[in-house]
């Protein structure tokens, strides 16, 4: 049997809608990969053991609320701390271009804007799993 | 796609060198569990020495297995019944599975999201997986998740099927308890379905029973069972709840008890898990035998010779079969 990618669809923060999250996570699915979708409101903890008991390739993280340069590099460490040496962590949703260097600085593989098609996300992963 | 295997040297122990898996499982470490079953379901070469190492330590948990038609409820009444269990001081573990799409290969494991409150109980462990086409709405690799957590400790083990139906067939082989989970207003779907699960339900739930409908659902499959049941000895309890409220958990987990008590004290258990081991066994010697003859016949291209020679009418194919069959066992 084949290996398959794996990734954790979340949407940590509080912000109410998940419309793009479903989006990116149909074409992952679309795109060959197996994708765990957790839903609206995680946190940090909780999204860094889901992807510990799924033991995902990649966290794809989405946010709107404004709360990503605290979110983000929260569930890296988080992540790290459990072994999670690595797993990618990418991030989307209305950042601004500012922020973007201390995202990555904190290990946060790539971020997407609004902007960015699915299929720049599935490149991405495919070319930077590990 | 290049997809680099894991497990060696990418996750180096302490001193550097790779890490014992099975024993690290053993130990009760959550990262090893999760390797663990990352190798079993992707083959990885290590997966048969993990299994080896864990298999003395298999046995002890109860396998709860929880089927019924997809939006049926079977996920959020998972999340119940392993909240209770909790209470109970009953460490749990969840296998969920969900169809992968055939023309991708991909899918969309959407079960998790009824339970992301268990997430941070350490006495849980969740783990989704895709049929990867496997058709008997389990994977092909579900009876060995469920043995990495069984010998990482669990107590109760539930197992929830894609829910295609009729072809939920594998779970009864899988689980030492069989719930089926059906909903009112199913229309003529139901007809269909109550025949292919009548006999693999060893307990009965009819959830969302604040819809209309649930009653006389309850009647229709007790007269079903009636006719199916005269000449056995558990009659397969019926128990409404409304899962998404909490409603009707607690009855729902006594007959659970129940039949576990039930089997147990019959000597049905020890039975169902001979036979599931039988089952394995063979399993894993027809897979064997069917590498063998991959490796041999087909990769070497000592097949085509054959039927060069069968298509020529020198020989036959039950000649050629009888043949290669002498070679292998000697
Ligand atoms: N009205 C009602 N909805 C429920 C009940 N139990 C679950 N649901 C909802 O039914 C939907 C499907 O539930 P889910 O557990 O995912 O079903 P599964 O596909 O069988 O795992 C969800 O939106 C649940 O919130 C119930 O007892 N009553
Ligand atoms: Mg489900």
């Amino acid at each position: 049997m084949e290996k398959r990618i794996r990734v954790l669809v979340a949407k940590p923060g509080l912000d109410g809608h998940d419309r793009g999250a479903k989006v990116v996570a149909r074409a992952l699915r679309d795109a060959g990969f197996e994708v765990i979708y957790t839903g609206l409101r995680q946190t940090p903890e909780q999204i860094a053991e889901a992807a510990l008991q799924e033991d995902v390739n990649v966290v794809a993280m989405s946010i709107l609320s404004g709360a990503h340069s605290h979110l983000f590099p929260k569930v890296v460490n988080l992540l790290r701390e459990k072994g999670m040496k690595d797993t990618l962590v990418i991030g989307g949703g209305v950042i601004p271009e500012d922020d973007i260097p201390a995202l990555k600085e904190a290990g946060i593989a790539e971020v997407f804007t609004p902007g960015a098609l699915t299929t720049d996300i599935v490149e991405f992963i495919k070319k930077n799993v590990k | 796609m290049s997809f680099p295997l894991r497990g060696h040297a990418l996750y180096p122990a302490k001193g550097g060198a790779e890490m014992d898996i099975a024993q690290e499982l053993l130990n009760g470490s959550r990262l090893a569990l999760t390797r663990a079953i990352t190798a079993i379901e992707n083959e990885y070469d290590e997966a048969t020495d993990i299994m080896k190492k864990i298999y003395p330590h298999t046995g002890n948990a109860f396998v709860l297995g929880i089927t019924g038609p997809p939006g049926a409820g079977k996920s959020t009444l998972t999340d119940k019944l392993a909240r209770e269990y909790r209470k109970q001081g009953k460490t749990v573990g969840i296998v969920a599975i969900d169809p992968t799409s055939p023309f991708s290969g991909g899918a969309i494991l959407g079960d998790r999201i009824r339970m992301n409150g268990l997430t941070l109980d350490e006495g849980v462990f969740i783990r989704s997986m895709g049929t990867r086409g496997s058709l008997g709405g389990l994977s092909h690799k579900t009876a060995d998740a469920v043995k990495a957590m069984d010998a990482f400790g669990k107590d109760i083990i539930f197992v929830e099927t894609v829910g295609v139906g009729q072809s939920e067939v594998d779970i009864v082989k899988a689980a030492d308890t069989t719930m089926v989970v059906l909903i009112p207003g199913m229309g003529d779907d139901i007809q269909a379905i109550k025949a292919g699960i009548l006999e693999i339900g060893d307990v009965f739930t009819i959830n969302k029973a604040d819809h209309e409908g649930a009653d006389r659902l309850v009647t229709e499959l007790n007269m079903m069972l009636d006719l199916d049941g005269v000449m056995k000895d558990w009659r397969p309890p019926i128990q409404k709840v409304v899962a998404n409220q909490g409603i009707g958990i607690q009855e729902v987990i006594a007959i659970i008890d129940k039949h576990h008590s039930y089997i147990k004290g019959n000597g049905q258990l020890a039975e169902r898990r001979i036979k599931r081991t039988k089952d394995e066994m063979l399993d894993i010697l027809n897979s064997r035998i069917g590498s063998y003859i991959t490796e041999k016949i087909v990769d070497t291209g000592i097949i085509d010779d054959f039927v060069r020679d069968i298509k020529a009418r020198k020989t036959d194919p039950y000649t050629v079969a009888a043949g290669i069959m002498h070679d292998i066992l000697k």
